[in-house]
């Protein structure tokens, strides 16, 4: 235990982990909206910086000025009109100003009218289930067998050896580049979530009640994301990888898939 | 008993009767303290357990039903155990010397309302030794997790309701005292800020404990005598529990911090030397955070799948809020501008609360702009907010008002060396602990986890050394407290600080066992208007 | 009172009553309580006879700790501002009981208005109710789309919750007539009212109860009958719970009235009761528009 620790340490220190292991930001994503919820994220933080400097600026500027060490004598006034108007509304027009582009923002996440392909997503503790509508094939999605093996109590593997440690899984979902997946999530037990950073997208998976969520991918690639409610035990591995194919993929992978949807039921079923 | 004797024969009862039957707002407020203190160290452990577990990933320690047993554990004791009692005992000890009260309105309840905690807190620790163990669901208790808790479901339940009666009994209390008790010429809008942010917090109390009350009793109909309220099938929704914890919930955060903006608002003036900035465009700024705190619940709630414009809704009113908050801090900022400032311990305590209640107000603002929550949501974005808005928030407050008050209660000077050493080791490692969290939440690590991947590595080991720096710096705070009570300090005058408005400092530290038996004449000179 | 007035206040100091050990024994009575009620509910039996005994500390903490207030009521230790710090004392408790109620209402008002709906489809719930719930059509009142409990008949608004309303009502005049007479003095009209208000009360829990036999014997109408009997037998139910504290509140004010307690200038408990049977009524008039009649 104590040579993990130390072994994180190490790692902590040494610079030679990647870059993104000291990653500050959120993700761009790969979504048009996922962009657009970056750029709010920015713009709204940027203000939050401005707003710090100038708060603090004035604090800290009194703070050295306005000490009694420097023989600072007191004044004695204690209310301004103007000075409490102008505080109330400056606030409010920068409010204002965050509001539009927010709510625009939520009002395209919320348009999820005419996608191209639809899939259910059910929540179960704790594992995902996909099914494509319309296309009679569906199948669970665990977390991968290595990492599973990896993240027990003392189990003497060292997570930095696994790749993708807890963020890996047996079947993930698979969608082609370019369409608008609409996504039905409910749940069969608990309330989980599901959360795709590089999509923008989180939301919960309520039993006996379906939500709709929507993303169009615009890059292919392999995304990581986890379950986000949580969910009890296993709530920390319950992964989410959804694969973003080619369109002129995506035809032959869904025939594969259905053929072999036997085997696909069997790697869920495993637990 | 005859007419005059009652109450000028005696100081404290002997032995433990003295705390055990107390009715004097002094000892009651003593005990609501240390009970307070001890509920800060127990869940703070319970962090610790939680921050070495996330020292670096893979599963070192616990297993991740106790690692869900610890967050859950963690987050009730010090919201409920630590942070409320805390503010209610400095209430006990202060608002009666503050508006030159005999004592609390109602001697007895008051008594009553502090003795159920520690019988609700009895029951909702003896969990942890229950079959299936402590309750895992989290603090905000959703259903249908919530309903799979073993034996400990009934004294979650029951404990939570003990904690509402106790805080509904006190809040009670405090509104009774300072509408009732106060020194003739106490007018409303003399009173001290501490006093205002306590009496609106009360009334926040008084309205929401009860519907937290409401809420987890339907989770106990739901499990045990077949309702359905948070059950689809039945035509209930387990969102609905959502929305009435929340209607809770939210106003709960601010009855965290109104009152410590008191604190900082007694303590700021004090030591600019200088009258605090806009008394009472500060009271109309609480109030108007109390009213919108009941309007902005489903912030919270942003991933549940919530009509559009329900999301909208909340997200104006949430956004709202800044604008009162900011009014509190500009005001500050101004009543120290152009003050003389010295920098005791309890005002480098309340200027680290101005900067960092302020870093996690605006990563509240962040928040509440829905599609960047979106992504925040249950991520350590949020763990970061609220550590901040609780840590150097309500913690840094309660700090800021021992070290005030502490020679008024025990006549002797703290040490003030230890205590800017303890100053500064928070400040430091406060963030040390917190910040990282930010970047963790933003890279996309959920909370909530016992083990996370590897990329999140880095950030988490600094986090979890700054959580036993920032534990370790807390026994040096109860140290400090120990000498000061123990009378190994200066003998404290009356006013302690230089010159410090209010009535608490015109009676002789310690303050005697029974102060203010006649009302006093509240001069302009010791008023704040 | 006015504030003015308060400066009198110098002339007689406020009580502050002695060290009493009526909390700390309230505090056990609440431990065994909840522990017992606790381990019941996991199924233990024996647990019940540690609930009770909380139950019976609690009442002989009561009953102790009025007897002290009362001792000293009488022995004129209290003055004005005793009697302000009461009432208000008593207003924000009836305050917090008006939350405790809305939970229960929002959540009858959420249900109904919202998550039944929105099962049936309403809203940004179109499939909800396609792929989930398919058939299930948004009514009230409902036992969900489980059909939970089976079939049941709903409350009807006329018949007896209609008489019970009535009955209320008039408790509500017949204390409001007794609290006249204690400040005319009449003593007799006040014993003769306020015993018939509390025997409303009684008689009204009564015709409760045999709205819940018939609901449950009759018209399968029961606390698992989905959301509608769940806020149904919640809401009704503890307003009935509240009904009945009130008339033993009542029934024990009015045994000090026979006492030859209470005078026409000072009567705080006589007023508190008061104020809580008009809760009480105020709470059922709600119940009655919302749960049985709209
Ligand atoms: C003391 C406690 C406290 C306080 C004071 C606050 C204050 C605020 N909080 Fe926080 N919050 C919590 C405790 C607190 N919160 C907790 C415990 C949770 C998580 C619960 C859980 O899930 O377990 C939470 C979660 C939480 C969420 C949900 C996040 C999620 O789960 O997705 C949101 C969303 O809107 C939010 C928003 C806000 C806002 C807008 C404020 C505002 O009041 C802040 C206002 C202050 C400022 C903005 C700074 C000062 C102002 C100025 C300098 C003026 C100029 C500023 C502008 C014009 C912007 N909080
Ligand atoms: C007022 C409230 C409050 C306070 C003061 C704190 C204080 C701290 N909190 Fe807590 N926290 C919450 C309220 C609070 N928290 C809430 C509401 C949640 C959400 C729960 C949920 O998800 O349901 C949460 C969750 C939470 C998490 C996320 C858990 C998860 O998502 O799984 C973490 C993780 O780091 C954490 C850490 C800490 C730390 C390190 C402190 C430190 O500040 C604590 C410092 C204090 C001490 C350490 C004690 C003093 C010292 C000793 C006991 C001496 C012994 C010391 C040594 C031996 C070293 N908290
Ligand atoms: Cu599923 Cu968390
Ligand atoms: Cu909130």
């Amino acid at each position: 235990m104590m040579r993990k620790c130390c072994a994180s340490l190490l790692a902590l220190l040494a610079t030679s982990n990647a870059a993104a292991d000291w990653a500050l930001n959120m993700p761009r994503g790969v979504t048009e909206l996922s962009a657009e919820t970056y750029y709010l994220h920015m713009q709204v933080f940027y203000w939050c910086v401005a707003i710090g400097v100038v708060v603090f600026g004035a604090m800290i500027y009194s703070i050295f000025a306005h000490r009694k060490s420097k023989g600072a004598e007191p004044a004695q006034f204690s209310h301004s009109m103007t000075a409490e108007v102008v505080w109330t509304v400056i606030p409010v027009i920068i409010l204002l100003i965050m509001a539009v582009p927010a709510a625009e923002t939520l009002i395209k996440l919320e348009d999820s009218r005419q996608p191209d392909l639809t899939i259910v997503a059910t929540g179960y503790q704790w594992k995902w289930h996909y099914e494509y509508q319309g296309e009679d094939l569906s199948f669970y999605s665990t977390l991968a067998r290595d990492s599973a093996a990896a993240r027990m109590l003392g189990s003497g593997i060292d997570p930095f050896s696994v790749e993708n440690y807890l963020l890996d899984v047996d079947n993930p979902l698979v969608v082609p580049r370019g369409a608008k997946i609409r996504l039905l999530l409910t749940s069969n037990d608990v309330i989980h979530s599901w959360w795709m950073p590089d999509f923008a997208i989180k939301k919960d998976a309520i039993p006996g009640f379906i939500n709709e969520a929507w993303f169009r991918p615009d890059v292919v690639g392999t995304y990581r994301g986890q379950c986000a409610e949580l969910c009890g035990m296993d709530h920390g591995f319950m992964p989410i990888v959804v694969e973003v194919i080619q369109e002129n993929e995506w035809q032959a992978w869904l025939d594969n898939a259905k053929e072999n949807r036997s085997q696909y039921a069997n790697a869920g079923g495993a637990r | 008993m005859s007419e005059h004797d009652h109450h000028d024969d005696h100081g404290p009862a002997k032995g433990i009767k003295r705390w055990l039957y107390a009715t004097n707002h002094k000892d009651i407020g003593t005990m609501y303290l240390v009970f307070s203190l001890a509920m800060f160290m127990i869940g703070g452990f319970m962090a610790l357990i939680i921050r070495t577990e996330l020292f670096s990933p893979g599963l070192q320690f616990i297993n991740p039903a106790f690692f869900n047993q610890m967050t859950t554990m963690h987050a009730l004791i010090m919201v409920f155990g630590a942070v409320m009692p805390a503010f209610v005992g400095l209430a006990n000890w202060m608002i009666p010397l503050m508006i030159g009260a005999p004592d609390m309105a109602l001697p007895r309840m008051n008594n009553w309302s502090f003795w159920i905690l520690p019988v609700a807190f009895s029951l909702l620790l003896s969990t942890l030794f229950m079959p299936g163990g402590a309750p895992a669901s989290g603090w905000t208790m959703y259903p249908p997790l919530v309903l799979q808790t073993g034996d400990a479901f009934p004294f979650l339940i029951f404990s939570v309701h003990l904690m509402g009666l106790s805080s509904i009994m006190g809040a009670i209390n405090v509104i009774v005292t300072i509408i009732n008790m106060r020194a003739p010429d106490m007018l409303l809008l003399r009173m001290p800020m501490f006093v205002w942010t306590w009496l609106i917090t009360a009334y926040l109390l008084i309205a929401v404990m009860p519907v937290l009350a409401g809420a987890v009793t339907m989770l106990l109909t739901d499990q045990f005598f077949g309702t359905s309220f948070f059950l689809a099938a039945g035509g209930g929704d387990p969102v609905m529990f959502q929305h009435i914890f929340w209607f809770f919930g939210h106003p709960e955060v601010y009855i965290m911090i109104l009152p410590a903006f008191g604190v900082v608002s007694e303590i700021i003036p004090t030591f600019s030397r200088k009258p605090l900035f806009g008394h009472d465009s500060m009271v109309y700024a609480a109030s108007s955070i109390a009213f919108l705190s009941f309007i902005v619940w489903a912030h919270h709630m942003f991933t549940v799948g919530m009509p559009l414009s329900g999301q909208l809704f909340f997200m104006f009113a949430t956004m709202l809020i800044a604008v009162p908050t900011g009014v509190k801090v500009f005001n500050w900022t101004a009543t120290m501008w152009r003050g003389a400032m010295t920098f005791e311990t309890p005002m480098l305590f309340s200027l680290a609360f101005l900067f960092l209640f302020t870093i996690g107000g605006l990563s509240g603002l962040m928040l509440a702009i829905v599609p960047s929550d979106i992504q925040y949501h249950d991520s350590y974005f949020v763990v970061a907010h609220f550590h901040y808005v609780l840590v150097p928030g309500a913690i840094f407050g309660i700090q800021a008002a021992v070290y005030y008050w502490l020679p008024k209660w025990s006549g002797h000077m703290y040490n003030e060396k230890l205590g800017k050493l303890h100053f500064w080791l928070s400040a430091v490692f406060v963030n040390v602990t917190f910040f990282p969290m930010h970047f963790l939440g933003l890279a996309g690590m959920p909370r909530r986890i016992p083990d996370y991947s590897t990329q999140f590595a880095n950030f988490n080991s600094v986090a979890s050394i700054g959580a036993i720096g920032f534990g370790l710096s807390q026994l040096l705070f109860i140290y400090i407290i120990w000498l000061s009570v123990r009378k190994q300090g200066a003998q404290a005058t009356s006013e302690v600080w230089d010159n410090p408005k209010g009535l608490e400092w015109t009676v002789p530290s310690p303050a005697p066992y029974h102060t203010f038996e006649r009302p006093p004449e509240v001069t302009t000179d010791k008023a704040f208007t | 009172m006015s504030y003015a007035d308060s400066r009198s206040y110098r002339e007689r100091p406020y009580y502050v009553p002695h060290e009493s050990h009526w909390p700390i024994v309230g505090a056990v009575g609440l431990l065994f309580t909840m522990l017992g009620v606790s381990t019941w509910l996991n199924g233990s039996d024996a647990a019940f006879w540690i609930f009770m005994a909380g139950i019976l500390v609690i009442i002989y903490m009561l009953a102790g700790w009025f007897n002290d207030v009362i001792a000293e009521s009488t022995g004129d230790m209290y003055n004005k501002q005793v009697d302000m710090s009461f009432r208000m004392g008593m207003f924000w408790f009836i305050f917090s009981e008006v939350m405790f109620f809305s939970a229960f209402f929002g959540a009858l008002f959420y249900s109904r208005s919202m998550v039944v709906p929105w099962l049936g489809g309403g809203s940004n719930n179109f499939f909800t109710n396609l792929l989930l719930w398919d058939g299930f059509e948004a009514t009230w009142p409902t036992n969900g789309p489980g059909n939970m409990g089976g079939e049941f008949i709903a409350m009807e608004p006329f018949g007896l919750p209609l008489i019970n309303t009535a009955i209320l009502l008039t408790s509500s005049v017949t204390i409001t007539i007794a609290h006249h007479a204690l400040i005319a003095n009449h003593r007799k009209v006040l014993k003769a009212f306020l015993g018939l208000t509390f025997l409303l009360g009684f008689i009204f829990v009564g015709l409760q109860a045999e709205e819940y036999i018939v609901a449950y014997q009759d018209m399968n109408l029961k606390l698992t009958s989905g959301i509608y009997g769940s806020t149904f037998f919640m809401l009704t139910g503890f307003h009935g719970m509240h009904v009945s504290i009130g008339a033993i509140m009542l029934f024990v004010v009015w045994l000090r009235v026979l006492k030859g307690h209470f005078s026409p200038t000072s009567h705080f408990a006589f007023e508190a009761t008061a104020w809580y049977w008009h809760f009480v009524d105020v709470v059922w008039l709600g119940l009655y528009v919302f749960v049985y009649w709209i």
